[in-house]
């Protein structure tokens, strides 16, 4: 491998002698076709945050001067720093993309460190300056994309009681969970939402187990935020509530139940990361961005979402694409009655303080 | 054929040849010892190419592969070192109790508080030199690992709870009890998205052994190995707890101490076992998370039984199951089989494995003491 990079910096080299960058530089990359790891904590085909990050993957294996390599089911342990090792000494990566949260430290960090050349882009850290300038993160603000699943939920529900089903106490999921019942609220003030932890990010007997007690508590929509939804998304359905996805669109499991989904996008950052690479320059270290900056999507309304609903929603998400849409604004007190935010302030889809949010809003019945 | 009944004639020649034929005896059992499990390893294999083969995949490719991805570089060894050193204390969990005729499957509990008494054990320990501090840690680990383990042996002997059953109920409660203390009372405020105890230091961190550059979970995984061995094979003490796994009555009426030996012993493996959880967070994450329960316990369960109990067989075992578990990426991206394409090769060497224990016995090259049955038949 060592001589491909040598080859190509001598070509631009002369390139740049002759005056013909562009046309050495398009000679070059030919020749040496970048290669780009993936490594995922689940299974390709889980119906959630794998599959989201396989699709993108999957979307850009057409793409020409590019390889793809993919290792599924890596474990957040130093297994996934031998995996990084071996995609770049056996396939040649020298762009990666770590996806699982609990890569990042201290195996990412390791491994930028070990390799300065290898480019490294981890999905959901917190990249600063002190870390390697080869590390970077990337990340969505898709509690947008739960807010609305909220207002359309708020439309379907009856019982007036909403449902979702969280893997873990921490800001990212809480995050969801508040935008979940502020959108279900910004429609009806009295809906209330409870939410049930699992403990785990996939745990698929306990995910079933808190879609059947939310159903008995009442909750005629449930969403979720878990690695996998399928358990929930199958359970919810064939208890007879609707149900809003998370991850990708889980509508073919449940096509009459399925109201609309908040999806990740991951591709447009995919997209950037190599074309800055083919270039010659380094990828963001980074990168942030919701609905507007197109790594947010919703799934196609299901055949149960009402004319109403459909308008609510797309009028919200309108305001969303302009961007700087804030979900939490005051006045707001947590679910203690404590005020998290006074009035008159807000925290736009940016907020550095999003990241750290510890607090269930007032409306939703769980405890962190 | 032949050479088995050689010694049956050589010994019904020379009645006074006694010093070939034990040479011989012991020699045939150990050969059982070796053949039977290799064998029964290569079946699974066997089998498992001909599931490749109904995939449409080509056996010699994964056999190619892990070769490459397990064992034929310097970095493919490391590799599946790396990945070795943890499943030797996990299945030293299951090995030692198992000499006592018990069954723990929990070890991935020992695990978890190990890593985590290790961790919260560092926070007081600063500021102390490391000389001190490390082997302080190193004791709270195994201290929560052996009270754990041993409470399943305490369970067992005096209170005739199956350890099989509270073992495994144990884990879960161990790994719940971890995530609480992770996530309540033990977080570092600072680990938002990923709950976490806060870090041990970089002083009270170990690091890679000399020349492999794998971490000292390894270099001493093959101590605990060779510790239990001697332990268990070279001790009175072992000799009474084989007795007591034997025949717990006979053990009892030969006046061992049964329930100490089943406590004593567990708690021991438990230790061996909250030794991986202390280097996975001293040698490796540098705090306590919610991966500390990454499944090592229950590999352990499987190298513990293809080595069929035997503390040294545990390192060749484990040696060779890290390098499969190694392989696994290549075999997803050369191969592009999916991850549990390994479950299914593990899943199998196991079960040919636990098939195989029928077979001791009944080969007679191997067995001696059907080599006088035979004697004895020919005059009747």
């Amino acid at each position: 491998m060592a001589h491909h990079p040598f080859t190509r910096r001598t070509l631009l080299g002369a390139g740049a002698l002759l005056g013909l960058d562009a046309a050495a530089g398009g000679r070059a990359r030919a020749a040496t076709p970048l290669t780009v790891g993936f490594i995922y904590v689940g299974p390709k085909d889980d119906y959630g945050y794998n599959q989201a990050h396989a699709q993108a993957a999957k979307a850009l294996k057409g793409m020409s001067g590019i390889e793809i390599t993919e290792e599924e089911r890596v474990p957040e342990t130093n297994a996934v720093e031998k995996t990084m090792e071996s995609m770049i000494n056996l396939d040649g990566a020298t762009l990666l993309f770590p996806t699982s949260f609990g890569y990042y430290s201290p195996y990412l960090l390791n491994e930028a460190r070990k390799n300065p050349k290898i480019q490294f882009r981890h999905c959901g850290g917190l990249w600063t300056e002190k870390d390697p300038q080869n590390a970077g993160s990337y990340f969505g603000y898709i509690a947008q994309g739960q807010y609305l699943n909220g207002i359309v939920a708020a439309h379907a529900s009856k019982s007036k009681k909403i449902g979702f089903v969280a893997a873990k106490p921490i800001p990212q999921v809480l995050n969801n969970v508040n935008a979940f019942l502020l959108g279900a609220r910004s429609v009806d003030p009295a809906i209330t939402c409870q939410v049930i932890f699992t403990g785990e990010w996939s745990l698929a007997v306990k995910e079933a187990e808190a879609t059947n007690a939310l159903v008995d508590g009442g909750a005629d929509v449930i969403t979720c935020h878990v690695d996998s939804p399928k358990v929930v998304v199958e359970t919810a359905a064939r208890r007879g509530a609707f149900v809003c996805g998370y991850h990708v669109n889980q509508s073919p499991l449940a096509p009459q139940k399925y109201l609309t989904g908040a999806e990740w996008n991951w591709l447009p950052i995919y997209k950037d990361a190599i074309a800055a690479m083919q270039a010659g320059k380094v990828p963001a270290h980074f990168v942030r961005g919701g609905l507007a900056d197109g790594y947010v999507k919703m799934s196609p309304y299901g055949p149960a979402v009402s004319d109403g609903a459909r308008r609510n929603a797309d009028a919200v998400k309108a305001e969303m694409l302009k961007g700087g849409y804030a979900i939490i604004k005051g006045p707001l007190k947590d679910n203690t009655g404590k005020e998290v935010m006074p009035a008159g302030k807000a925290y736009p889809e940016k907020a550095v303080e999003l990241e750290g949010t510890n607090y269930l809003v007032e409306g939703v019945k769980g405890s962190v | 054929m032949v050479a088995d009944a050689a010694p049956s004639k050589l010994a019904a020649d020379r009645p006074r040849g006694w010093t070939s034929l034990p040479l011989r005896a012991w020699l045939a059992r150990r050969c059982e010892a070796l053949a039977i499990p290799v064998g029964a390893a290569l079946v699974g294999f066997l089998l498992f190419g001909l599931f490749l083969a109904a995939l449409g995949k080509s056996p010699l490719q994964l056999v190619d592969i892990v070769w490459r991805g397990g064992f034929g570089s310097p970095f493919a060894l490391g590799n599946s070192l790396q990945r070795a050193a943890p499943l030797l204390f996990a299945a030293l969990c299951v090995a030692l109790p198992a000499r006592l005729g018990l069954v723990v499957i929990g070890g991935e509990g020992a695990i978890v508080l190990g890593g985590l008494a290790a961790a919260a054990a560092a926070q007081p320990l600063a500021g102390l030199p490391a000389l001190l501090a490390v082997p302080l840690m190193a004791g709270a680990a195994m201290l929560a690992g052996a009270v754990w383990i041993g409470a399943v042996g305490w369970l067992q002997a005096y209170r005739n709870v199956n350890a099989t059953i509270s073992s495994l109920l144990l884990s879960y409660i161990a790994i719940a009890l971890a995530n609480h203390l992770i996530e309540g009372p033990l977080r570092d405020p600072a680990s938002l998205n990923k709950p976490s105890t806060l870090p041990v230091g970089d002083a009270f961190m170990l690091g890679p052994m000399p020349v492999i550059g794998v971490h000292w979970g390894l270099g001493c995984g093959i101590l605990a190995c060779l510790i239990a061995y001697v332990l268990m094979d070279r001790t009175t003490l072992g000799f009474a707890a084989r007795i007591a796994g034997g025949n717990v009555r006979a053990a009892q009426i030969q006046g061992l101490p049964v329930g100490r030996l089943i406590v004593g012993f567990t708690a021991l493996g438990g230790a061996f076992a909250a030794l991986a959880g202390y280097f996975e967070v001293a040698a490796v994450q540098g705090n306590a998370n919610g991966t500390l329960a990454a499944g090592y316990g229950y590999t352990g369960i499987l190298v513990a039984f293809l080595a069929r109990q035997n503390p040294l067989a545990i390192m060749p075992v484990a040696f060779l199951l890290g390098g499969i578990e190694a392989s696994s990426g290549l075999i997803q991206r050369r191969m592009q089989l999916p991850d549990a394409t390994v479950l299914v090769l593990e899943g199998l060497l196991f079960l040919v494995v636990l098939l195989s224990e029928t077979l001791y016995g009944r080969f007679k090259p191997f067995n001696p003491h059907l080599w006088a049955e035979k004697r004895e038949a020919v005059p009747a």
